[in-house]
This record gives C-alpha cells, structure tokens and sequence, in this order.
C-alpha cells in the first residue's frame, strides 16, 4: 500500500502539487489530467525519485524522504521514452543492468533474464543492440528491465504515447496481466477503461477520484 | 551498419574474457610502438586480420570499420610519404591500422558491460584516491550507448532544419541537439535511480 500524507510540492513559485492525501491499494489505478496538471510530478514521488517539499509518501511503512532506496526496490518506474531509459548498449546488458544493482548472483541474472526475454517475446533480440530495435520492442525492453527486478508496484508515466496502435495493445495486454500493482499516468482513455481506480488531476489537486465509467466521463467533459 | 558495438558470435576471439583482451591490445600497442618495422607490421596485420576470421565476423559488418578507417589513413600516408618519404608514411599508417584495427576487433567481440566490469575492477585501487570505478564504469557504458542515439536524434534535427532552409547553419544543429542532450541526461539520471544503480558499492 503507498499512502500519501498531505503532500505538497513546487516548481519555483509555481505550486505542483497541493495538500494530497491518498492510499493506493487497488491493484490498477489510472492518473489522468491536462498538460501540466501535475500527474507526472505524482508518479516520480511515489518511488522516492522526487521527495515532497511538504507532507510524506510512505511506501508500505517506508518513507520516500529517508528509505529511497529500499523503495526503489518496491516501486519499479516505466518512463514515457524508453530511449531515455534504456542504459545500455545491448538487450541482454540493459536487462541485467538493474539486477547487478541489487547484487544477485550471475546465475540468478541470467535465469531472471531469459525469464522475462521469454515472457515479453524477445529472446530472438537477446544479444541485439538496444537502439536498432523498434519504438514497440523498445518500450517492452523498458517494461522488461523493471519486471525482471520483481517490484511490488509498477509505475508508468505515459508508456503509450509514442506507440503505434497494434504496439499500444500490446503494451495494455502487458500491463493487463501484470501481478504487480499498476499505477498508469496516461492520456490514453482506452487502456484506463478496465482499471479499478482514475484519478482526475486538475492544477495540482486530485478533482475526481472513482471508478473509470465516472471519472473518465468527467475528465472528458472537464476538457471539452 | 555496426560501428564498435558488440556482434554475438560463438567465436574462440568472444570467449576470451575482456580483462585480457584488453591486456593484450595494450600489449599489443607497446611492442608495435617497440618493434616498429615493416616485417613486424606486416606480420601483426595479417594476425589482425586472421583474428577478424576467427571471431566469424562478416565482411559486411567490419566493411565500415575498414572503410572509416580508410578515410582518416589514406590522407595520413599522403600527407606523411610527402613531409618524410613512403617508407615511414607505410610503417606510420600500417601501426595505426593494425592498432585501429585490433581495438575494434576488441569492441565488436567483447559485451561493453564485460568490458566496463574489467576496467572497474582494474581501476578500483585506484578509490582511495578519490576515483569511483563504477560511476567511470557507468559514465563510459552511458558514452557508448549514446553514440547511436546521438547519430540519430543529429539526423532528426537535421532534416528538421532543412525543412525550414537552415541546412547550412551548424548552430542551428548544434544548439537543439545540445539542449536535447542536456534534457534526456535529466531523465536517465532518473531512470538510473529509479534501477538501484549505487556508486558508492561495488558491483
């Protein structure tokens, strides 16, 4: 469960975020809102890689301000551009990347990579450099090298905004069998439409906090 | 087209750890610098090129390297047979080729990851003089990474510029490009964070 105390944060002058108070514990939670709405600066505080200048986020008891880096281990992050994500040179090397980090044995790296290469269809690109595959082959490596750290909750900041559609399903299939907890910012309705919880963001507040047949419908008429 | 990044082959060349791929070209280097005759150079070269055939690496994947490598030695041995005579020009750009040559053998047969797990171990007695082997080992395994996004994001903004007649204008390339550097440095700083990456312990 990640609970969020009274949390506000600012950009300069310019407030972000103001006085949220949430628990997320549903296993599929959507984070929708306009440009600038606050819903990216959201995500980055719920695994500790921006801390609140006021209140807390605690990520099952830890504190984002003091425990970062065990919550790093707990709260995995997809960004919106793999390119921006992927570390380095080939698929197998990105993948292990994470899993050195946390200091597993070469055995236990291999086993866990063949593991998620094989999941998410990639095994043929195991030895591939990174940047010669597609913008869909891409964001499943992103999603891989999180997965194959095993965290408790998946973050994703806008994953299908560069995708073409046959790769957006693609990716929604994914994250529609993750049996980790998925927190989506996204401004793609349709992948939000079997979540459990939206959260309407609007000038740094949550507006609208329900299931996606209502918070959908008032986030589309908010905008119109 | 690969341009000294790792080809997987199950190759006698591939299974040699990196650690002692690197001696071996440092090695290599030295008595080439040591030894600098043309019976020597023309021996190394013809090794050099017997090892590209025993790492089974295709024409068509080094034909770049060789022909980059082309570019920068033919006006050397041009410039270098006028200044001095043909025959130190030949021993001049034969030892950079065999060089350039076996530092690339050396990239295209060895994971970079290998590679920067080698040199971080070398490097690390090196800590208590303040150096941090795994945040060089990083900073060099980001480098080569960022070869090819760089390629391409300076194609994009090129064809932008053309696009509104600026195709002659390298500030008008360079300044987008640095600033789209400098943004997506941001960003991977995140994404390094965000997968645990620890300077401070070793890996």
């Amino acid at each position: 469960m990640i609970r969020l105390h009274a949390v506000s944060h600012h950009f300069g002058e310019r407030p972000v975020l103001e006085g949220l108070d949430l628990t997320l514990s549903e296993r599929r939670i959507a984070v929708v809102g306009g440009n600038g709405s606050g819903k990216s600066t959201f995500a980055r505080l719920l695994n500790g890689l921006l801390v609140p200048e006021r209140g807390q986020v605690l990520v099952e008891g830890l504190d984002t301000r003091k425990d970062a880096r065990a919550i790093r281990r707990k709260v995995g992050f997809v960004f919106q551009n793999p390119d921006h994500q992927i570390v380095l040179p080939t698929v197998e090397e990105d993948l292990a990347f994470g899993l050195k980090n946390l200091k597993l044995p070469p055995a236990d790296i291999s086993t866990r990579v063949t593991a998620v290469l094989r999941r998410y269809g990639l095994e043929d690109f195991r030895h591939h450099p990174a940047h010669l595959l597609s913008g869909g082959q891409k964001q499943l490596l992103a999603l891989s090298s999180v997965l194959v750290m095993e965290p408790r909750y998946i973050v994703f900041d806008e994953p299908t905004t560069l995708l073409d559609l046959r790769n957006k399903r693609r990716l929604a299939q994914a994250i529609h069998e993750l049996p980790q907890t998925a927190i989506v910012v996204s401004h793609d309705l349709e992948l939000l439409r079997d979540f459990d919880r939206v959260l309407v963001f609007d000038a740094g507040r949550v507006v609208v906090d329900d299931v996606p047949s209502v918070a959908l419908d008032a986030y589309v008429r908010m905008m119109a | 087209m690969s341009l000294g990044l790792y080809l997987h082959r199950v190759s006698p060349v591939h299974a040699v750890p990196a650690g002692a791929k690197m001696l071996a070209l440092l090695a290599a280097g030295t008595g080439l610098l040591l030894f600098p005759s043309l019976p020597v150079l023309s021996g190394a070269l013809v090794a050099t090129l017997g090892l590209y055939a025993l790492a089974r690496l295709r024409p068509r994947e080094v034909a770049p390297v060789f022909r980059l490598s082309a570019f920068v030695l033919v006006p050397l041995f041009a410039l270098h047979a006028l200044v001095s005579g043909w025959e130190p020009a030949l021993v001049a750009v034969l030892r950079l080729a065999v060089l350039m040559l076996l530092a690339t053998l050396v990239s295209l047969t060895t994971r970079a990851s290998d590679m920067l797990d080698a040199l971080e171990r070398a490097l690390r007695p090196l800590a208590r003089f303040g150096l941090n082997p795994a945040r060089l080992g990083l900073l060099l395994s980001l480098t080569l990474r960022f070869i090819p996004l760089l390629a391409t994001w300076l194609r994009e903004i090129q064809e932008a510029q053309r696009v509104r007649g600026l195709d002659r204008n390298p500030v008008a390339v360079l300044v987008p490009l640095l600033v789209k550097t400098l943004r997506t440095a941001d960003t991977l700083a995140d994404a390094i964070d965000a997968r645990c990456f620890d300077p401070e312990e070793p890996s």
